[in-house]
């Protein structure tokens, strides 16, 4: 059994808190004593019918209210697979959280309601999906009990949507017409929409295929923790601890060392269950290497004749997470990038994208709150990236306020 | 051409992802710590930590909030299992916080000392100047805890403001902090309780035997299975019986229910698992059942 990650956007209004407690129902995933809490609400609040979004409206200001304000992340599983479901409120408001939930998603899930087609709303969550790169795309054609399960309206929208993804760059795209509320398409196929052949939405979600979609030709192993036990049983070792972030590795594997450019071999992928023969995303191991060379935290471990670039001047796009701060040029902020931190400087803002009309805003000079913009930043030590679109894990990045501490930027290499 | 599609299961995807959560706190932080309760999560959190250093020792010791009213088979586990990992282990006892005056123990019959740790705690990591602190627990536990982050900003007073999150993307942590400061780290926090499970079978981990289906003269209170302990205050209109019994949860005995269960093995139990339909806090936890953000009101005061 494998683990898909996915994200979900819409608004209430879409049906996505139904759609979510109708999978989570049906795979047994919600508990009697969640369900009585939730129809207990819904009763006191004198609300008709169970409100479903109770179950992930987890904190008191959300029930209070009635909004979704943070990423909630819910779990439900399969016989086939495990679900981790990111979901992100769908407010404009909220562009934070949709890319920080599809950061990690393996799949998202657009809604759109039957009656209202593409809204200017689906437009911003497909441009956030794909800037992103989520591998897989569902367009949730949801309501369809309210258009007469119409396959012309299907149809329409398809069509409407597939125009304006080809402007996009949307990678795998699915169309799935369901109503959430009756399950139609949902869990199983639908009888009132036999026009339909694809899968359900549960079926396809339990077999997309999406080992592929890690990069597993590149290698790339960003040095997390260098392992040096001082016990006499191992008194030589020495090794090099981190997460496969691309390709796969393997004992006797000529690799590179970065900065140093100085190659050698690969003597072993250690595990505390033994050595392995291979590593590949997203294992954690420990490379013990034949020379010893100087390696520490923040360093990179690739294939000589494949490496990253190294860079201290990046073009990226950034989406600004913060509340009070701008972001504009001559800024310096902390950033993470794999398992190096250093500091950046932005050098240039390019321009603004309106996530709604993809227009280029040349004359911008700052950044706000859920806006997105590409900059050029120059950094104070080299960095081992790929573009984001290549490697998600080479390619992303996080900007830290020196001020506040907190993280403010999510940056995607170019 | 690949050989093979590079398929990893869930138990190695979480494992591989706590992993890397141990080391980026041991890579960044100056003083970690582990809440090692001798609870099932935290069994787990310290086989992780375990493979995440090895063939180094655990770099970082452990620690445990103690009220007094603990199990003793745990506490019994608790200090057998660091021993056996040559791990160092702070006890911070809620007695002492009590004895000192830090915190006024609750009178009467639901007296318990639940709430009284969050004060043990937060003076252990102020003495100990602890600057990142793992607990065990999971977003599918409870709501409030579903919107808590891998790394969760604890401000000087320890506590946690939900509305003012850093936002976490991909696998990159955020670990600044001032001093005084603190960063509750949560490696499982992806993993349900199957998963946990599941681990423990697979990894053939030993468990404090309270899990398993035994006798034990327990009396009914709110529908929970209360055990007779010197700590817990029964009333004449509670009486005692004998029950076959196991707990899904371990906390304190004042306050964590047991379940009728005849699961003598880690096989019966995630059988039973599979099969239950009632969460492992809402059979459990008279904590959690004070009110709807019960959790979430504990957890801004700065609770595990």
């Amino acid at each position: 059994m494998d683990i898909l990650r996915f994200a979900t956007a819409g608004s209430v209004d879409d049906g996505k808190s139904t759609l979510i407690g109708r999978l989570l129902f049906d795979s047994k995933a919600i508990f009697e004593d969640q369900l009585e809490a939730v129809e207990r609400t819904s009763r006191d609040r004198g609300t008709e019918y169970t409100d479903l979004s109770l179950l992930t409206d987890g904190l008191r200001a959300e029930r209070e209210q009635g909004i979704t304000i943070d990423v909630a992340y819910r779990y439900f599983a399969t016989p086939k697979r495990k679900f981790i479901i990111a979901d992100t409120p769908g407010h404009i408001q909220y562009t934070r959280n949709m890319v920080t939930g599809a950061s990690t998603a393996d799949l998202a899930i657009i809604l759109i309601d039957a009656r209202k087609g593409v809204l200017e709303q689906s437009r911003r969550h497909a441009f956030l999906t794909t800037l992103l790169r989520v591998p897989h795309l569902v367009l949730a054609v949801n309501k369809m009990d309210l258009v007469d399960y119409s396959e012309e309206r299907f149809e329409e929208i398809r069509e409407e949507f597939t125009q304006f993804a080809s402007k996009l760059n949307a990678s795998d795209l699915t169309f799935i017409p369901i109503s959430a509320l009756h399950g139609d398409n949902v869990v199983s196929r639908s009888e009132s929409m036999p026009w339909y052949q694809g899968p359900s939405l549960l079926h396809h979600l339990e077999h997309v295929h999406i080992a592929s979609d890690r990069n597993l030709v590149d290698v790339r192993f960003p040095v997390q923790y260098v392992i040096r036990p001082h016990k006499t049983e191992f008194h030589d070792y020495r090794g090099y601890a981190g997460q496969v972030a691309g390709g796969v590795l393997k004992p006797g594997d000529d690799v590179m060392h970065l900065p140093s450019g100085l190659t050698t071999k690969i003597a072993s992928i250690d595990t505390f269950d033994g050595p392995v023969s291979e590593a590949f995303p997203p294992m954690s191991v420990t490379l013990r290497l034949e020379d010893h060379i100087d390696i520490s935290r923040g360093d990179m471990i690739c294939r000589p004749n494949n490496q990253p670039q190294v860079a201290q001047e990046i073009d990226a796009m950034i989406c600004w997470m913060a509340d009070t701060t701008k972001l504009s040029p001559r800024a310096k902020l902390t950033i993470k990038h794999t398992t190096r931190t250093a500091r950046a400087l932005v050098k240039d803002l390019h321009y603004r994208l309106d996530v709604n009309t993809l227009h280029r805003d040349e004359t911008a000079t700052s950044l706000s709150l859920n806006e997105i913009g590409r900059v050029s930043l120059r950094i104070t030590q080299p960095l081992f990236v790929d573009d984001y679109a290549r490697n998600r894990q080479t390619g992303g990045f996080i900007l830290i306020d020196e001020a506040t501490n907190g993280t403010v930027g999510a940056g995607m290499i170019l | 051409m690949l050989q093979h599609d590079y398929t990893t299961s869930q138990l190695d995807v979480l494992e591989a992802e706590a992993i890397h959560i141990m080391r980026e706190v041991a890579a960044e932080f100056e003083r970690p710590c582990l809440l090692f309760s001798g609870g099932k999560d935290s069994i787990v959190m310290l086989r992780i930590a375990e493979k995440a250093f090895w063939p180094a020792p655990i770099p970082f010791p452990l620690m445990h909030v103690d009220t007094g009213h603990n199990f003793p088979e745990v506490i019994d586990y608790r200090d057998r299992r660091s021993a056996e990992l040559g791990a160092r282990l702070v006890v911070a006892s809620v007695q002492d916080s009590i004895d000192a005056g830090r915190v006024v123990e609750e009178t009467g019959r639901r007296a318990s000392r639940n709430r009284l740790q969050t004060t043990t705690l937060l003076d252990a990591i102020e003495e100990h100047e602890f600057d990142a602190v793992f607990g065990g627990a999971r977003r599918d536990e409870e709501k409030a805890r579903a919107k808590e982050r891998v790394f969760s900003f604890r401000d000087d007073f320890g506590q946690w403001d939900p509305k003012n999150q850093r936002p976490e993307l991909w696998n990159l942590y955020n670990a600044k902090i001032r001093k005084g400061e603190h960063i509750r780290v949560f490696p499982l926090s992806n993993w349900t309780e199957l998963d946990v499970w599941d681990y423990i079978r697979r990894e053939g981990i030993e468990i404090p035997s309270i899990y398993f289906a035994h006798t034990r003269r327990v009396f009914e209170r709110d529908g929970m299975l209360l055990p007779d302990a010197d700590v817990v205050q029964r009333g004449d209109d509670e009486p005692l019986f004998e029950s076959m019994v196991r707990y899904r949860t371990v906390g304190d005995m004042t306050c964590t229910g047991a379940v009728s269960s005849s699961a003598a093995t880690v096989d019966e139990i995630i059988a039973e698992i599979a099969a239950t339909r009632i969460t492992e806090r809402g059979a459990t936890r008279a904590d959690d059942r004070a009110s709807e953000a019960a959790m979430e009101d504990r957890k801004k005061e700065g609770y595990f």
